[in-house]
């Protein structure tokens, strides 16, 4: 027992009998607590300094410390909502807190979309592709992400975009104009939609999971992506045909549009500065994940005669997906901590929130360790969901 | 050439029209660069403004100082660089080494020609050739520093740490004639993203080593310190910084805002550093401290003389990587405090009078754009060629 904590402070052993009794300065166990004890104290110390910073600095100003600000009233609105500015600052967190979410999910999906082609595309035979890929890359992720977001809201949104009266509409299909961007969405109950879009869901993966099942006994082709594809679009029809649901285009409507779903400059400039960034990074990240797969993969599905499209799908993208896995999570909790940047162009999400309630007079630092708080959250439930998809893909190793 | 069009761009019909949509599209781009750099810009917000964009309200006689500055400091990234290398200097052919160098730098001196283009001076081009000519000279300086016999007993750290006094003391002497709050544009961030890195070290050293440090409570203050920046987004930081910071510091001292920015990035960066830093640690086999433990070395030592060496050499390319997202960060400090940065400055001239609802707000931006490209690029290839040379995960 000496001689192993001994050897752990790096000493020369004692030779045996030499310390029957160890004095307490060079008893290692004892010296360790101590260590830590001391470590504990000098943060201790610091934490207990601010804190009494804080309390002298609060008392001082006659500051609340406390979360009572949340029953205030808002006193301000959120534009393209019907949030009104007697409701509570509590009503307006939980606003931004959705906004946060919508640019988040919807950044989220169409970033790692865009990110794979342009992961591939870097890796094509065709010359071109190639190049402009890299050149994609190359361009936006050397650029700051505000930069984008500057150009994306000052210059592209209030600045190109026509007026509301000359709005652009591609197809008659859009309105585009620098009072937002209106798209075709469905007429009716949300509710029912995606109770419609969810059943569907749900058999069309029943149906691909009996095809697959059915492969494995008889043999034969699957073919289980089609008919699970079939599946899906003959319930949509026949959702459409039972409940009526139709799509709605946007028109002009004097200094508006009706009609669609209407999103915000901001929010539209926020989406497509964020997508971009992170579409960049995450192409770098498919790209080594492609690379990473083993040679023999590739090779293998040649012998196999599986077409290019085939080997991609089949062989090389799942297996560069589980590479991929922790490094994409890293990347969607970046979007969604970059999303605060909303802030700096007004988009209301949760930052902008709290700015503004602060402005109003609200105590910043709850408010702020409150919208803290919530991104910790937030980041945690991300974390877990990756986790959760990482360990389920991740290799079984013996 | 007819064999490389066929394999390269018409491999199959489908490949075909894939050829022609993206040269469609690749040319529509280029024409329309084409356009905006040389036809429709009106560089001229720039030329007026270029002053203000790079060093902002510097005062204009103490200019010198600020040139001094970068040629010091790029001076002593030069020589440590060279003093790192462990071959010292090799006698090679002057093409050779002119060959390499605009392999190295060419695009820079590329974009530095569309900056001057743009900035429509050569004061522009004289400066970077006077930054470019120190870091050459600090260069060779340091490989004398592993090839001449009699230096070569002095430590390396103590070696860097003098001449480190170098830029040192020319930024301090430039920060005791015209303060901080003269200071802006460009040279803020510059600034703001230097002092931040070289804090940010020893923060997330001591994290790093805290989080796998086999007392307990160290590991559970590190785990939690990072795990909590790390969930934080740096904007709301910063915003926090803004307002809250004066109610934990003593009611004397007030905090400017390049303080407050300088204290956040610090504070974020080390987190993030610290993840890194651990992994480079994590990928030094345990054999390493066995063998220092065999040696007879104490924990201190072993840590300082033989695993952290290994492992920031092995995390290199991702600390650059930090670092130059920083140095992108920078420009948050703009939007969450009003410092008077380069993007700041570049959204605020399209409001002057002479452009006012004139639309400059495409070459502005453009320009601040170039800026930030430009370093980031430039440092990404060169730790993309570090990379390779240190062969990490190659051995």
């Amino acid at each position: 027992m000496k001689t192993r904590l001994a050897g752990e402070l790096g000493m020369p052993t004692s030779p045996p009998g030499a310390s029957s009794r160890i004095p307490i300065w060079r008893n290692v166990r004892f010296l360790r607590v101590l260590f830590q004890l001391a470590v504990l104290a000098i943060v201790g110390a610091i934490l207990a300094w601010l804190w009494n910073n804080y309390q002298l600095n609060v008392a001082r100003s006659s500051i609340p410390t406390n979360l009572d600000f949340l029953d205030n009233p808002a006193n301000f609105t959120i534009p393209g909502n019907d949030f009104d500015q007697s409701q509570p600052v509590r009503a307006a967190f939980v606003e931004g807190f959705f906004n946060t979410l919508q640019v988040a999910v919807v950044g989220i999906l169409l970033a790692t979309v865009l990110g794979t082609l342009v992961g591939i595309g870097r890796l094509a035979k065709n010359f071109l592709v190639r190049k402009i890929a890299a050149a994609y890359v190359e361009v936006i992720r050397n650029l700051p992400l505000l930069v984008l977001l500057t150009f994306m809201n000052l210059a592209v949104v209030l600045q190109t975009f026509p007026r509301i009266e000359d709005a652009w509409q591609p197809l008659d299909l859009f309105v585009i104009s620098n009072r937002g961007i209106a798209i075709p969405w469905f007429l009716g109950s949300a509710l029912n939609i995606a109770g419609v879009l969810l059943l569907a869901l749900v058999i069309s993966l029943l149906v691909r999971k009996l095809r697959q099942n059915y492969s494995d006994r008889t043999g034969k082709p699957s073919r289980d992506v089609l008919y699970a594809v079939a599946t899906f679009t003959a319930l949509l029809i026949a959702g459409w045909l039972v409940l009526g649901y139709q799509i709605e285009v946007p028109i002009v409507d004097g200094r508006s549009t009706s009609g669609g779903l209407r999103l915000d400059p901001s929010f539209f400039a926020l989406l497509v500065a964020l997508v971009l960034y992170t579409s960049s990074q995450i192409a770098e990240i498919v790209r080594g994940s492609i690379l990473a797969v083993p040679k023999g993969q590739a090779e293998a599905a040649d012998a196999l005669a599986l077409s290019g499209g085939q080997k991609m799908r089949l062989v090389i993208l799942p297996q560069a997906f589980r590479i991929a896995m922790p490094a994409l999570g890293n990347q969607y909790l970046n979007l969604i901590k970059n999303s605060s940047l909303g802030a700096s162009i007004s988009y209301f999400e949760l930052t902008q929130i709290a700015q503004i309630t602060v402005g109003n007079g609200s105590p910043a630092v709850p408010a702020f360790t409150l919208t803290l708080l919530v991104y910790l959250a937030i980041s945690l439930v991300t974390s877990l969901v990756v986790n959760f998809f990482n360990r389920r893909l991740a290799l079984v190793e013996r | 050439m007819k064999k490389w069009l066929r394999e390269n761009l018409f491999r199959s019909y489908l490949d075909g029209v894939v050829t022609l949509v993206s040269a469609a599209l690749a040319i529509w781009i280029l024409t329309q660069l084409w356009n905006f750099v040389f036809v429709t810009g009106r560089w001229e917000i720039i030329q007026v403004n270029l002053k203000l964009l790079l060093v902002g309200r510097f005062p204009e006689e103490s200019m010198w100082l600020v040139g001094l500055s970068m040629i010091s400091l790029a001076f002593f990234i030069g020589l440590a660089a060279g003093s790192l290398r462990s071959t010292g200097l090799k006698s090679r052919k002057v093409t050779e080494i002119a060959i390499d160098v605009t392999r190295r730098f060419g695009l820079l001196l590329l974009l530095a020609a569309a900056i001057i283009y743009l900035a429509g001076t050569l004061d522009a081009l004289l400066a970077g050739l006077q930054v470019f000519a120190a870091l050459a000279v600090g260069r060779l300086l340091g490989g004398l520093k592993t090839t001449i016999t009699w230096l070569k007993p002095i430590p390396k750290a103590l070696w860097l740490a003098l001449w480190a006094l170098l830029p040192i003391a020319s930024i301090g002497f430039t920060l005791s004639v015209a303060s901080l709050e003269e200071w802006g544009g460009f040279l803020i961030n510059f600034y703001i993203a230097i002092v931040s890195i070289v804090l940010c070290f020893p923060l997330g050293i001591l994290l790093a080593l805290g989080r796998r440090s086999s007392f307990p409570v160290v590991r559970l203050l590190s785990t939690t310190y990072i795990e909590l920046i790390r969930g934080a987004p740096l904007f709301v930081l910063l915003l926090l910084a803004g307002v809250a910071l004066e109610f934990f510091i003593p009611p004397e001292i007030a905090p400017d805002v390049i303080f407050r920015s300088v204290t956040v990035f610090t504070l974020f960066t080390g987190a993030y550093l610290a993840e890194i830093i651990r992994g480079g640690l994590q990928s030094i086999p345990k054999g390493q401290t066995e063998a220092g433990k065999a040696l007879g070395l104490s924990t201190v030592k072993i840590i300082y003389l033989i695993t952290l060496p290994q492992a920031l050499r092995n995390v290199i390319p991702a600390q650059i990587g930090q670092f130059i997202s920083l140095f992108k960060d920078t420009t948050l400090a703009g939007a969450a405090l009003s410092v008077f940065e380069v993007l700041n400055i570049g959204k605020a001239i399209t409001k002057q009078d002479d452009f006012l609802g004139q639309g400059m707000i495409y070459e502005s931006l453009a320009f601040v754009a170039l800026l930030f490209w430009v370093g980031s690029f430039v440092m990404s290839r060169e730790s993309q060629r570090l990379e390779k040379k240190l062969g990490v995960g190659v051995r």
